[in-house]
């Protein structure tokens, strides 16, 4: 890490009263800090621990690694001294993680201070430990949060309401398991308002994540009405929370929609900007579904003196404003078409508030104030900043083209402009008289001389063609039209594409119209476009040209000098539906991005659309609008950070796994997306590996689970693995084999890797990185090889799978797209996991729950397979199936000697598959299954295949 | 939801990181330092999205405050949350500076835990987070407290009036009201007004006992238009006091807003000290303080005059002060001659401008100055663009004509009554961007 320690040598002394400034604690210290830091942390005297604790705290805020420090610095958590036990904690939080083993230490602690008698103290304690993401410490959270939940103080329950939110974030399947979502639904009742507020976000974000927790708990008409009433009550930010979630409803009728929309609107007077931006996003959505035009017209007059007041905020909110005020002016234009006044540009705006006014005044503009409008860019046009000055130009040519009273002024003004000679400005000019040469043709043919003189003062490619269609389209008037074009043909080699297409249309144009001058020029243009090009584009375009211009002139005039369609007066609009998307989510991210959350957010469901009347085909449909820049990061081995998920290409959001019941996505579409995904990904890694300069520390050894050799194999059954396959050749990946086997070890799963290296040269660097998958597999720790890895010779390394990774069904459905990574390239390759790495040792399903489910599943759930014949005993194959977590749930002795066992699997996520195996005396077993989510059943089958085969 | 914030000072150092969510890797606060603060262009955006996560920035003297993102969270919020939190500090310790932050890092991470929770914003009234976050560290230890008090703690943080503590005492119970307006106007060379408001704020102080409901009533014309509908007697009485025509206004988070919405009655029970009750805007019947006569005469080539009256236009008993009338002149200018019958003025070669300050005038007052200015002569026939004069000023009433009707106080438990509670009222016009074209 390149931080620069010296800066903070220079701490001086505080100015609080008399007491020692805490900034000497920057002060970086000498080699042997740690183990000074460590004496210190074990002294006796309290003054002198939370002293230590404080620089560790610095340490850590600089980005020094004193995870060294953890035992010593947990040691302090029993103190009566809250600062310090607060120091502690975020120690704590930072560091876990990394220490899980020793992190169980504190829980004794943090299930002590939950029963505290100060309130203060057993919320700090249950927020703390919601932050503390190891599964070990998560299983003694339950109890203290049902606890806390239930606390008769509200500030302990305001931090158990959102500790639930931070736990399902970690493990949705506790949170429903242990019914948190119920606890969490009934504190919306809760009788302290901010309680509600905070039970109604954890709620949002959990209805966010995992939609099928709608079942347990969800936002109806009762409900609103308890938030409505809460909304009077609480803190500001509590006001965002709640009208927040209210977009998330949708109302019965119209009329509830008004009365909502009543109790919604005294938020528009609140100084909060956020508090008036989340009540205009509700006003916005619901005007859509109700009819009634005079209370929709009456609402409308509200939103505008608001919206404009949001202008005299700081200059980030008034940004944030704007970008809003822009979605809202394309949608409802009559809302603010009086307040154009209030977007004029203030000289002391930062030039991102001025670009944002300038959009929305040209949004705006109408013969009214069109005036007006005129006076300001003209006076904009003059100031400094290069892009404002061009985007106001720009604007005078769209006034031109959107009011044609005003056409002939702007036309005007822009020729002043192109006087003053500044270079962008007449480029600018010259780009948007093209336009209103086409809006009004022959109308303003008259000002192409001036045009005509700035010709060598044009040098970038927008104007060039802007410039040349001029000439091209109004060559019989222009004398030197031919002289002209030759001039930029001598060049044409060096011309952006753009240029050479409208330079290659307007000879074209000038040779039908000129016939006889010309013979030479056009030969020599389409010669150049299509023998001296390798633009594809401009090739076929000018064997269109010669072929129309060889067989029939007349056709080739019809084509060419064809009337062109009318331009549209507005520009840039966003196009429908995706605004429909946009105005759902004023004042989020999504709103100032201008995109929809899909296209920046990954692993995310898409929203459930609540707009009524718009089509439910959503995502899919607006994102190739959508400018793609999403980058993947990725995890270098050196890293200690958290292990980072896919590889890119996450925006085909084809549902998760949850939803699997849904239909699945057409198998058309399918091979498609996977293309798409893979593609860009690989120039986008190179950026980020050569671009961002984020180096870590030191490479932290992390602790390599070794691949037990089974001794006694043999003698007991065991969990299976498969033999290690080649997932990628070294043919593919230049010269590196890696082989690998899933395997479920320790209650986790394992990937084991070998690289060998073929190469005659040393390699380094690894790093691996996996997709989105259905399961949520994830790198759980960095890869660890012992690198590098000299030629001829492997390396092997265990690399353990977490399943909290970003979810997204694949097809089929245990594919895992990876991407490895070494000091020479990046290698891109999948590979199907085996399902019974994803059982978990908890699926055990208790006995009389079983036939229970095994009704309430729907027959044509039910899959029957015929299993190859087992020289296994019936004792034995129950041992197998135990050892691989395929639980026997209960077994019967059937007629015939027959013999069955009922079974019981849990997937990683929460799924169940039950079975049923008959073990026929001399004939091969059958196996029948049940589940709810059907996409399971094949992989259970092929697993236990696996399992039982001899 | 907010993933993490962090604090780094001019060069890029970090001074204060927490991470609230695990979506946020630490690299983060790298990639924002090598992105945006150490990107040599211009802030462009004051929200940046790198790799996916999106970082909220705002720079404060020579601080960076950055609030970090990977979900679509609600941005407005963000940029609220982070300005309250500066003020928040502000508060604390006095100005937000690099060595005010590295002295007080405990403290402003005990805040951080306080203010967000799991990237939720949870509290930022600087007055409750006093009563159990104290600068010297924890108050007291948290054994020396009593039950009773914490639960009181706890009971304020989350309560309906998470903005004020129970128990304040004053010998005196005393309020300060001030009616703050900046007013802005264009007007053209010959009086017109092309476009004018006034942005006004309501400010309070409060040295109240108690949990005091207070009632504020102004003369806002809406207050009587939406009482009845147009009725004779209603008409009659309006014309009797007319109010003026408020555009717009939002309120501190004390007041009730159901209740302005329906009675439009404004109640509250308001912060100890100083806070903003309200903000508004008008532009209707706006009455200027100043209004100035320009008159240019350009006498051949190298010779122009100006001549600028000052119209005091306020009541004679009243007295404006620090005004200040700025008079561009053209680059070209190579002398000016001045003449004031009021105040003193100089030309400033800097800012191609005259200058005329004067410390004082009362109302319905007349003042005049005349500039001769000598110009090179200039080969540029560029005709002078004459940008406007602007003028600064302060006077001692609200010049959109607002007036504090009453203010009552109502402390329901404690013995003090609206009369024994003293009240200051005290309005201030000053000049915001005020200018006339000559």
């Amino acid at each position: 890490m390149s931080m620069n320690f010296n800066a903070f040598r220079d701490g001086g002394v505080g100015k609080m009263g008399g007491k020692m400034s805490d900034s000497k604690y920057f002060n970086t210290q000498k080699k042997g800090e740690i183990y000074e830091l460590k004496a210190e942390l074990n002294s006796d005297k309290k003054e002198k621990k939370k002293e230590a604790v404080k620089k560790v705290i610095a340490s850590m805020t600089v980005g020094k690694d004193v995870s060294a420090l953890f035992t010593d610095v947990t040691m302090c958590m029993q103190t009566d001294n809250l600062e310090l036990k607060k120091l502690v904690y975020l120690y704590l939080i930072n560091y876990a993680k990394t220490q899980p083993d020793l992190a169980i230490l504190a829980v004794n602690t943090f299930v002590k201070d939950c029963e505290d008698p100060n309130p203060l103290i057993r919320a700090l304690a249950v927020r703390t430990m919601g932050c503390i993401r190891v599964e070990k410490i998560t299983e003694y959270l339950c109890e203290p949060l049902r606890k806390c939940l239930k606390d008769e103080d509200p500030y302990v329950r305001k931090t158990a309401a959102v500790c639930v939110a931070k736990l399902h974030d970690i493990s949705a399947a506790r949170v429903e398991d242990q019914g948190f979502l119920e606890t969490l639904g009934e504190l919306l009742c809760d009788s302290n308002p901010m309680v509600v507020a905070n039970a109604v976000a954890a709620i949002s974000e959990i209805l966010d994540t995992n939609p099928n927790a709608a079942k347990q708990v969800n936002i109806d008409t009762p409900t609103v009405n308890k938030l409505l009433t809460a909304l009077n009550e609480c803190t500001e930010w509590g006001q965002i929370f709640i009208l927040d979630s209210l977009n998330n409803y949708s109302p019965r009728d119209e009329k509830e929609c008004i009365s909502i929309c009543e109790r919604i609107t005294p938020r528009l007077a609140h100084a909060n900007a956020a508090v008036v931006l989340s009540a205009v996003k509700v006003l916005m959505k619901l005007m859509d579904q109700i009819n009634n035009t005079e209370f929709v017209q009456m609402l409308q007059k509200k939103l505008a003196p608001p919206l404009v007041t949001l202008l005299s905020a700081e200059a980030e909110i008034q940004y944030v404003a704007l970008r809003n005020i822009n979605l809202v002016v394309q949608k409802r234009p009559d809302i603010l078409k009086h307040e154009i006044k209030a977007f004029f540009v203030k000289y002391n705006d930062p030039i991102y508030v001025k670009l944002e006014k300038l959009d929305i005044m040209i949004r705006l503009a109408a013969q009214t104030n069109i005036a007006q409008v005129l006076a300001e860019l003209k006076e904009y046009a003059t100031e400094v900043d290069v892009d404002f000055v061009r985007k106001a130009v720009r604007a005078i040519g769209r006034c031109a083209i959107k009011v044609e009273p005003s056409a002939e002024k702007c036309v005007t003004t822009l020729l002043e402009l192109i006087q003053t000679k500044v270079n962008y400005v007449v480029q600018e000019a010259i780009v948007v008289i093209k336009d209103i040469f086409r809006k009004y043709p022959n109308k303003y043919e008259t000002i192409i001389s001036t045009l005509c003189e700035n010709l060598d003062s044009l040098d970038e490619p927008e104007a060039r063609a802007a410039m040349i269609w001029i000439v091209g389209e109004y060559a019989e008037r222009i004398d030197n039209a031919d002289e002209i074009l030759q001039s930029f043909l001598d060049g044409f080699h060096d011309e952006n594409t753009q240029v050479q297409l409208q330079l290659l249309t307007a000879i074209v144009k000038l040779f039908l119209k000129k016939p006889q001058e010309t013979q030479e020029l056009v030969q020599k243009v389409l010669s150049l476009a299509t023998q001296d090009s390798d633009n594809p584009d401009l090739r076929d375009r000018g064997y269109i040209y010669w072929r129309l211009l060889s067989t029939d002139p007349a056709a080739a005039k019809e084509v060419v000098l064809a009337e062109k369609p009318l331009i549209s007066e507005e520009t840039d609009l966003i196009e429908p539906t995706l605004l429909d998307e946009l105005i759902c989510h004023i004042s989020s991210l999504a709103s100032v991005y201008h995109k929809p959350p899909s296209a920046f957010v990954e692993g995310r469901v898409p929203v459930r659309k609540i707009q009524v009347n718009r089509n439910a085909d959503d995502a899919a449909e607006t994102d190739p609008h959508i400018e793609e820049d999403d980058r993947a990061e990725y995890n270098e081995t050196e890293e200690t950070g958290a292990p980072q998920e896919e590889v890119g290409g996450g925006d085909l959001l084809i549902g998760d796994l949850l939803s699997l019941d849904y239909p699945a996505p057409t198998p058309a579409q399918q091979p498609v997306n996977n293309a798409n995904q893979a593609q860009p990904v690989a120039d986008l890694l190179g950026d980020i590996f050569g671009g961002m300069d984020l180096g870590g520390g030191a490479p932290v050894a992390a602790p390599v689970a070794s691949s037990p050799m089974d001794l006694f194999s043999l003698s007991a059954p065991t969990t299976y693995v498969a033999p290690p396959q080649v997932i990628l050749p070294a043919a593919r990946a230049k010269g590196l084999e890696v082989s690998a086997t899933f395997a479920r070890r320790n209650k986790g799963i394992f990937i084991d890797l070998t690289f060998a290296n073929k190469t005659m040269m040393a390699m380094s660097g690894f790093a691996i990185q996996l997709n989105k998958n259905s399961f949520g597999l994830s790198p759980g720790a960095p890869l660890a090889v012992n690198s590098p890895v000299l030629p001829g010779v492997s390396a092997t390394t265990s690399l353990s799978i977490v399943t909290t990774g970003p979810v997204m069904k694949m097809d089929p459905l245990l594919k895992v797209q990876m991407a490895m990574k070494n000091d020479i390239d990046v290698f891109y390759f999948e590979c199907l996991v085996p399902a019974y790495v994803l059982f978990v040792e908890e699926g055990s399903m208790e006995r009389n729950l079983f036939p229970q489910m095994w009704r309430e599943i729907p027959d044509e759930k039910e899959k029957q397979f015929q299993l190859p014949f087992t020289k296994k005993s019936q004792d034995q194959v129950e041992a197998v199936l135990a050892a691989n977590n395929v639980f026997v749930v209960a077994t019967r002795q059937g007629g015939d000697g027959e013999h069955l066992i009922y079974t019981s699997v849990k997937f990683t996520n929460g799924i169940w598959v039950l079975g049923e195996l008959r073990l026929p005396a001399g004939a091969p077993p059958s196996l029948a299954l049940k589940t709810q989510t059907v996409a399971a059943i094949a992989e259970v089958h092929s697993a236990i295949c696996t399992i039982l085969a001899d | 939801m907010i993933g993490g914030l962090f604090i780094y000072n001019h060069k890029g150092e970090i001074l204060i990181s927490r991470i609230y969510r695990d979506d946020i890797a630490r690299n983060a606060v790298d990639a924002f330092r090598v992105n945006v603060i150490h990107a040599r262009s211009q802030i462009r955006s004051p929200v940046t999205n790198i790799a996916r996560t999106s970082f909220f920035h705002l720079k404060k003297s020579n601080i960076w405050i950055t609030a970090v993102t990977r979900q679509n969270v609600n941005a407005a919020m963000v940029f609220e949350m982070l300005h309250k939190t500066l003020a928040l500090m502000t508060s604390y310790f006095g100005k937000v500076s690099e060595e005010a932050i590295k002295s007080n890092f405990v403290l402003i991470y005990e805040l951080l835990d306080e203010i967000l929770d799991f990237g939720y914003p949870q509290k930022t009234d600087s007055g409750i987070l006093k009563t159990f976050i104290t600068q010297q560290g924890i108050k007291t230890t948290y054994a020396s407290q009593s039950a009773e008090e914490q639960t009181k703690i706890t009971n304020q943080v989350t309560g309906q009036i998470g903005w004020r503590r129970e128990g304040i005492k004053y010998r005196r119970n005393e309020l300060f009201l001030d009616v703050l307006e900046n007013v802005n106007l264009l007007m053209n060379a010959q009086g017109k007004v092309l476009s004018a408001h006034v942005s006004g704020r309501v400010v309070m102080r409060s040295y109240l006992s108690g949990m005091p409901e207070c009632k504020f009533g102004m003369n806002d014309k809406i207050i009587t238009d939406t009482k009845d509908k147009e009725t004779t007697s209603d008409v009659v009485a309006k014309k009797k006091n007319a109010g003026i025509a408020i555009d717009d206004c939002t309120f501190h988070q004390c007041v009730k807003l159901s209740k302005f919405e329906t009675e439009r009655s404004i109640s509250f029970i308001p912060p100890d000290g100083e806070f903003e009750l309200m903000r508004y805007r008008t532009t209707k019947d706006i009455s200027f303080p100043f209004r100035i006569i320009p008159l240019v005469r350009e006498i051949g080539k190298t010779k122009m005059e100006i001549k600028v009256v000052l119209k005091s236009n306020y009541r004679p008993a009243l007295l404006g002060q620090k005004i200040e009338v700025k008079i561009p002149t053209p680059q070209t200018t190579a002398g000016v001659n001045l003449f004031c019958n009021k105040g003193r003025s100089k030309f400033k070669s800097s800012d191609n401008a005259v200058v005329w300050r004067i410390k004082r005038m009362a109302g319905l007052k007349e003042a005049q100055l005349t500039a001769e200015i000598e110009l090179l002569p200039s080969t540029e026939n560029r005709k002078w663009q004459r940008p406007p004069i602007s003028m600064n000023f302060e006077v001692p009433y609200a010049p959109s004509g607002l007036k504090v009707r009453y203010l009552k106080v109502f402390e329901p438990k404690l013995n003090y009554s609206d009369h024994e509670t003293v009240k200051w009222v005290r309005y201030i016009g000053r000049s915001g961007l005020y200018e006339t074209r000559s």
